[in-house]
């Protein structure tokens, strides 16, 4: 299989308006006999849902939650990049591109993050113009904060909430086609399948979460905007039902799943408090603009922070990375909380954490501003914690975030599956090996906005309305299928719970997959995860029936998913030798312990072709080409 | 510590519910309460029990899915904090918790905690929403927005539609929410050309779904774990008389 890019011809500024000039239209008047299929309805789902409504497409949308309102995109807290150049500091197209590519390691396709760039300053004005209320300056313009990775202040911000505002804006868009009648909404009701005909993607299979019931639903496109996957560590910041299936179970109908190893840890989470836990919460990013972290320069110094005078600590950030210090990229800050940890240097339980501490910048700019610049991300942390950070430093540790792999999409955002599209964070394609903060919301929304809606138009034109019905066979047999799986499930009746699988799935990820990994362990979370996965369908326990609501079958049908699809994550980390951006192997490391690419060997991204549960995937390779940014060692310091 | 748990169990809208009691020991006060019901959970699963199913799905207090009512509060005992985000330590060993869902005739129970808040979608269906189709946007500098008016605009965004405030009105209102949706938009400029109709349209939908009315009691405001201010529902009244009253200042579209 080659794969075909089909990123357009001619100079990196020009290729998306060329390419929008050479794509083929679609009458308004024969739009109304299409109908896309939208999976998802956060950032990414949401936008497209809308927009392609707008459009004069038929669109139906699906969730899992009660609302769309709901998706995971909500929880984003800190900001949304944009080339705007409002502050006059510098910034343009090129350099968001030039920060998103080196950011992503050298590891994304530059045609795709160039255009992210573009459409990034039209993403505002929509959002501005739906009413999202971004915070603004006294005479009446858009305020802008600084994020990790960029020495311009080019994030838009709607307090500690900006995802809840740009996903209601986009709810908002979407509920006024639903109310117009151009938009038929789904909710409680999940994708368990992908119905392929001819080699092309014309419907899904989904459950009814509150009937039970297996529905087929027929379309002339699907479009994916599932999210990410970061679930299979158990623990993450992601919401409870975020989950690989929809990605999974089109990879298995022959989607590829290009770089799935490379996933995001967040350095700035509250730390594990307990065998309890059942999440982990972000903290935002947005908070090392002005905290500065730190922990004692002695191993097991058990002193409290006010008690350790200031020659005693170790603003490790500071003295590493001096021209970034505490604004530098995740991937790097998160090594290097994890490097001080290992020294025995953390605080708190467990020793697994460091201080991000407010007490100089309250000195510099009163409690007052802090309070109005953090004030819902201060109460989060004492609701969560019962310590007052105004009074002593938070603590916080790296957790999983966000997933950079996804299915793999061409230029178009469709993957090799014809008919079947990728948006948001269920794609692979503009973040590379390690996402810059502030730069999901933004891609979410260019994909779903501004990218999408013209590209699959281009696909509509070439096919002819609604000429596959739910009676063809393919979806009569994709519906057994589901039907067969979800009965194995409760017929197990074994002894052990589905979360207990899932915790220690979660934890074989973590320990061998996770912010540092080698040959060895990754050998080993092959040899382990296979038995895991037999003894799930041997001996989990899923109570209730299939024709009602039941929490537990969904999670067990999720965790099943998993249980397949780590181990093509951990395929994928052994095969990459390299350190890249969150893909961390202990073997390629600098002098200096720094993430060590080997551009000769793997400027490429790995996209998976299935060949059946707990074979060896083939990988299909398509090699990257850097003409307009140099590819160098990322050096913050 | 340990807990007494009694818990509104219900199979679905067409059955009645009643409360079943359940032991809750070994209670840690680091737990968040949907924590404690994990466990709780885990230990019926093990039982081959069906377990207490309850919406729930960020678990950082912005998604709105979780709702419960504990102790007689939507949210439970703590100011500004979604069941999700309440942790144990608001609780002391021998505690004995009632845990219901919301309860208003406009939200269905779907089962056990879990009820149907799709009137709250159709509220914002319509008539919550700019009508401006992707692309048709001036440069966003191009409208200043104060910055007092950006921060009241935002104090009622932060709604998180969990639906607390119909939970806790004697009357089942969604007055709050509604207000909140409203004012949000009607604030700021770019809501100015919708404002009349979109107040008309969302209170005539609230009033459909079979939500009360509001009568100043002010529980919602309590409830609210976003600590959305009454003066909304004030403001919500006044962009609704302004509404009746302009009503006739309407050109009829008709091409003569």
């Amino acid at each position: 299989m080659t794969l075909n890019s089909k990123v357009p011809e001619g100079p990196l500024e020009d290729k998306w308006e060329n390419h929008k000039f050479n794509m083929k239209l679609v009458n308004p008047a024969n739009k109304r006999k299409y109908t896309i299929i939208m999976v998802g309805s956060g950032l990414a789902g949401g936008s497209a849902a809308a927009s392609l409504a707008e459009l004069g497409y038929n669109v139906k949308c699906f969730c899992y939650q009660d609302s769309p309102r709901r998706a995971h995109s909500i929880a984003a807290q800190g900001g949304i990049n944009a080339a705007k150049n409002y502050q006059n500091d510098g910034d343009s197209v090129m350099r968001l591109f030039y920060d998103t590519v080196k950011g992503g390691d050298y590891r994304s396709r530059e045609a795709n993050v160039y255009r992210l760039a573009q459409v990034s300053v039209n993403i505002i004005d929509q959002c501005v113009a739906q009413g999202v209320p971004f915070a603004r300056e006294y005479g009446g313009v858009l305020a802008n904060r600084s994020f990790g990775g960029a020495q311009v202040s080019r994030t838009f911000y709607a307090r500690g909430q900006t995802g809840q505002q740009l996903l209601i804006g986009a709810y908002q868009a979407l509920e006024r086609q639903i109310g117009l009648g151009k938009v038929q909404m789904y909710t409680r009701s999940e994708m368990l399948d992908l119905v392929v005909v001819d080699g092309k993607a014309r419907g899904i299979v989904t459950r009814d979460m509150v009937t039970g019931k297996i529905e087929s639903h027929a379309a002339d496109a699907v479009v994916l905007g599932t999210g990410g996957y970061g679930n299979v560590f158990y623990l993450s910041t992601n919401a409870k039902g975020c989950n690989v299936t929809a990605i999974w179970r089109a990879h298995k109908r022959g989607a590829l799943f290009a770089n799935p190893c490379f996933t995001q840890i967040h350095p700035t989470c509250i730390p594990v408090a307990g065998d309890h836990q059942s999440k982990l919460t972000l903290m935002s990013e947005s908070l090392r603009n002005d905290g500065r972290i730190w922990v004692p320069k002695k191993a097991g110094d058990s002193r409290a922070p006010g008690d350790i005078p200031e020659g005693d600590r170790d603003y490790y950030l500071e003295r590493k990375y001096p021209s970034f210090g505490n604004l530098s990229p995740r991937d790097i800050s998160s090594r290097a909380a994890k490097e001080v940890c290992d020294e025995g240097r953390g605080v708190g339980p467990g020793g697994l954490g460091v201080y991000l501490d407010f007490a100089d910048a309250i000195k510099r700019l009163g409690e007052s501003t802090i309070r109005e610049r953090y004030g819902n991300l201060f109460e989060m942390y004492e609701r969560i914690t019962g310590e007052n950070p105004y009074k002593m430093p938070m603590r916080i540790y790296p957790a999983v975030h966000y997933t950079m792999g996804g299915l793999w999409v061409d230029y178009n955002l469709m993957s090799n599956l014809e008919g079947l599209h990728v948006i948001g964070e269920a794609n692979f394609s503009d973040h590379g090996a390690n996402r810059l903060g502030a730069s999901a919301l933004m891609q979410g929304l260019a994909d779903g906005y501004f990218v999408l809606p013209y590209t699959i138009s281009n696909y509509i034109a070439e096919t002819k309305p609604q000429t596959i019905s739910t009676d063809h066979p393919a979806f009569k047999q994709v519906e057994q299928e589901v039907a067969d799986r979800t009965s194995k499930l409760l017929a197990v009746n074994g002894t052990r719970t589905v979360d207990s699988f899932h915790k220690e799935l979660g934890k074989i990820m973590w320990d061998y997959c996770g912010m540092a990994r080698n040959d060895a362990g990754l050998r080993k979370a092959l040899e382990l995860i296979p038995p895991l996965r037999e003894e799930f369908w041997r001996d989990v326990k899923v109570t209730g029936v299939n024709a009602d609501l039941n929490q537990e079958l969904e999670k067990a049908g999720r965790v099943a998913d998993f249980l397949e699809f780590a181990e093509l994550m951990c395929h994928d980390a052994l095969m990459r030798t390299e350190s890249c951006g969150g893909h961390f192997r202990t073997e390629s490391q600098t002098d200096e312990g720094e993430a060590l690419r080997d551009d000769e060997n793997y400027t490429y991204v790995a996209a998976w072709e299935y060949t059946g549960v707990g074979n060896q995937p083939i990988m299909h390779k398509e090699e990257l080409e850097f003409e307009y940014v140099h590819l160098a060692q990322r050096s913050y310091k | 510590m340990h807990l007494k748990l009694h818990v509104w169990r219900q199979a679905n809208a067409k059955t009645t519910g009643k409360i079943v009691s359940y032991d809750a020991p070994h209670v840690s006060p680091d737990m968040s309460f949907l924590e404690m019901l994990d466990v709780v959970n885990d230990g019926l699963v093990q039982k081959g029990e069906e377990p207490i199913a309850f919406d729930h799905d960020c678990r950082e207090g912005i998604c709105g899915a979780c709702s419960m009512v504990i102790n007689g509060i939507p949210h439970g005992p703590q100011r500004a904090t979604t069941a999700c985000q309440l942790h144990m330590r608001s609780f002391k060993d021998g505690d004995e918790v009632y845990i219901e869902p919301w309860r208003a005739v406009a939200f269905p129970i779907v089962k056990d905690l879990i009820v149907d808040r799709g009137a709250l979608d159709r509220i914002v269906a319509a008539g919550g929403f700019i009508s401006v189709n992707t692309g048709a946007s001036p440069d966003g500098n191009a409208i200043p927005v104060s910055k007092n008016i950006a921060e009241l605009a935002m104090d009622a965004a932060a709604c998180i539609g969990c639906g607390a405030c119909v939970a806790a009105c004697p009357n089942a209102s969604a007055m709050l929410f509604t207000a909140a949706k409203a004012a949000h938009l009607n604030l700021l400029p770019q809501g100015q050309p919708e404002r009349e109709d979109r107040t008309l349209r969302m209170v005539a939908q609230m009033d459909a779904e079979g939500f009360g009315n509001c009568t100043n009691y002010a529980e919602c405001q309590a409830a609210c774990p976003k600590e959305i201010d009454i003066q909304f529902i004030a403001k919500l009244n006044r962009d609704l008389i302004r509404a009746n009253l302009k009503q006739g200042n309407q050109g009829t579209g008709e091409v003569k």
